[in-house]
């Protein structure tokens, strides 16, 4: 049982760090300024969402999981409400440029 | 397991590394916008693997911490670009 | 080499980068962000050096609460910045030469200490159950070293006095100038209305979780003030006044309350901040959430600024 919970954790986490090279080849790679963002923030939020997923077993009980979840869930609010208003913001700019 | 978990958590710190060669060369004002949320994601996933590597559950206050003020950090930039960016055009955009 | 030492190099060498970049950016708001970055990249370090009091401390106010302060400053001095005359070679040699002394001093004194190292680690974790705190770095705050503790109160202060007199005499007890989002922007407005009640609820967890784990008044103020300073920004309530009755009274019952718990220690204990025998901890309760409330109002109003007008827009 262990065993098993120690494969799903590293395949877990693996899923999630090859999230956050993904982002990262986006942020560098993408032409505009804003796929670059939407890259980053999808990728990258993704990404944790899999670490936390990976992380659950060890968390310490249910209190320690659910802090993780909520932190992730945390992440994932101010990362979208964020990319908006940074996307919002350059929308503007371009328009008056 | 640490080990894999520790070194895990150095693979994202090292993307987050290369994603700030692009936050500072970026050409438009908005790539510099973008660096909380790059350390904000980055380095709460790195907190929360160092977390369960070290067995010290507080790590994960730091984390909640950092993931709270990356996001005000974001709209800080966002606020100090608005009042850069339009001193003339958009006059009632500020005080 | 194990992983742990190579996370700890590649976490050296990438925060020496970025200390680099804030050094060579070409201009104070890059610089700025490259402060923040590297601020947000510290508390990890602090993290690995097992400190993680001063990692929350660092995540909180060396990153956010400074940053913030240094964003404002930045945008203050953009109208002289294409100004302002650069710094000559000579001078820039000279500063470089004393960082790196000073650099050179810090990394001698740890790695070549004396022989015999004075610590009194193990005297302030063998009396740290009779003030019922579980936490040490809150033990020497609060119980060891007290009276720092309330000096830095005063010093903080001392700051807000010293921002506040930047103001021209006719703008006293004005509102301060902090820069507002006037657009009425939707999305960040949603923004503080949402994420202020969770921040609120992070200060008071880290406040109360310090008594036994890391955390503490400093860093659940700086939170709140963060939330307040948020919702400043968006508009939905009006920078105060620095001349208010309510405002003034939260920014200085923290220290009063400190000063005034530290007083009766002569009466009930025998000694300036001493504690009674058996109720060191109520005492210590009533001191961390006056200093969280006083220290949340206090870093609020530092982001804020001097007074700029008296009249509300």
């Amino acid at each position: 049982m262990n065993f098993a919970l120690n494969i799903f954790t590293v395949l877990a986490v693996a899923a999630g760090a090859f999230f956050f090279l993904a982002g990262t080849v986006g942020l560098l790679r993408f032409p505009d300024v804003l796929t670059r963002l939407h890259a980053l923030t999808k990728a990258d939020n993704l990404g944790l969402g899999l670490i936390v997923l990976g992380l659950l077993p060890h968390a310490g009980g249910l209190l320690g999981a659910l802090k993780l979840i909520g932190i992730w869930l945390l992440v994932q609010l101010s990362g979208a409400i964020v990319t908006q208003l940074i996307a919002s913001l350059t929308r503007q700019d371009g328009s008056r440029a | 397991m640490a080990s894999f978990l520790i070194g895990a958590a150095g693979f994202i710190l090292a993307m987050a590394a290369l994603g700030l060669v692009r936050i500072i060369r970026g050409p438009t004002e908005t790539d510099r916008m973008m660096a909380a949320q790059l350390l904000g994601t980055g380095g709460v996933a790195a907190l929360l693997l160092l977390a369960v590597a070290s067995h010290t559950p507080s790590i994960v206050d730091v984390a909640l911490l950092l993931a709270l003020l990356a996001a005000f950090a974001s709209v800080a930039f966002v606020r100090s670009t608005v009042s850069r960016a339009a001193p003339s055009s958009d006059a009632t955009a500020l005080k | 080499m194990t992983v742990a030492l190579a996370f700890d190099i590649g976490l050296g060498i990438l925060l020496l980068a970025v200390a680099g970049w804030a050094v060579a950016a070409c201009s104070t708001y890059a610089a700025t962000i490259a402060f923040i970055v590297y601020g947000l990249l510290l508390a990890i370090a602090w993290v690995r050096l097992f400190a993680v009091d001063v990692a929350l401390t660092e995540a909180a106010i060396g990153s956010g609460v400074t940053g913030m302060l240094l964003l404002s400053a930045a945008a203050r001095l953009r109208v002289i910045e294409p100004a302002a005359v650069a710094a000559g070679t000579p001078l820039r040699i000279a500063v470089g030469i004393s960082c790196a002394l000073i650099s050179v001093a810090l990394a001698a004194a740890i790695l070549f200490p004396p022989d015999v190292v004075f610590t009194l680690a193990p005297a302030a974790m063998a009396h740290l159950p009779e003030s019922g705190l579980g936490n040490p770095v809150a033990g020497v705050l609060f119980v060891y070293r007290s009276l720092d503790t309330l000096l830095e109160k005063a010093v903080l202060l001392l700051a807000l006095l010293g921002v506040w007199s930047l103001a021209p005499d006719r703008f006293w007890g004005g509102i301060p100038g902090l820069q507002v989002y006037r657009q009425r922007n939707a999305i960040l407005i949603f923004f503080a209305q949402i994420l202020p009640p969770l921040g609120i609820m992070v200060g008071i967890y880290m406040t109360w979780v310090g008594a036994d784990h890391p955390g503490g008044a400093f860093q659940g103020g700086a939170v709140l003030a963060v939330m307040w300073i948020l919702v400043m920004i968006a508009g939905l309530r009006d920078v105060p006044p620095i001349g208010q009755r309510w405002m003034r009274l939260l920014v200085v019952v923290g220290p009063v309350v400190f000063l005034a718990i530290g007083l009766a220690g002569f009466a009930l204990a025998g000694a300036f901040l001493g504690y009674p025998a058996g109720y060191a901890k109520p005492f210590i309760i009533v001191i961390e959430v006056t200093l969280q409330i006083s220290i949340a109002v206090t870093l609020g109003l530092l982001a804020a600024g001097p007074p700029e007008r008296i009249q509300p827009q």
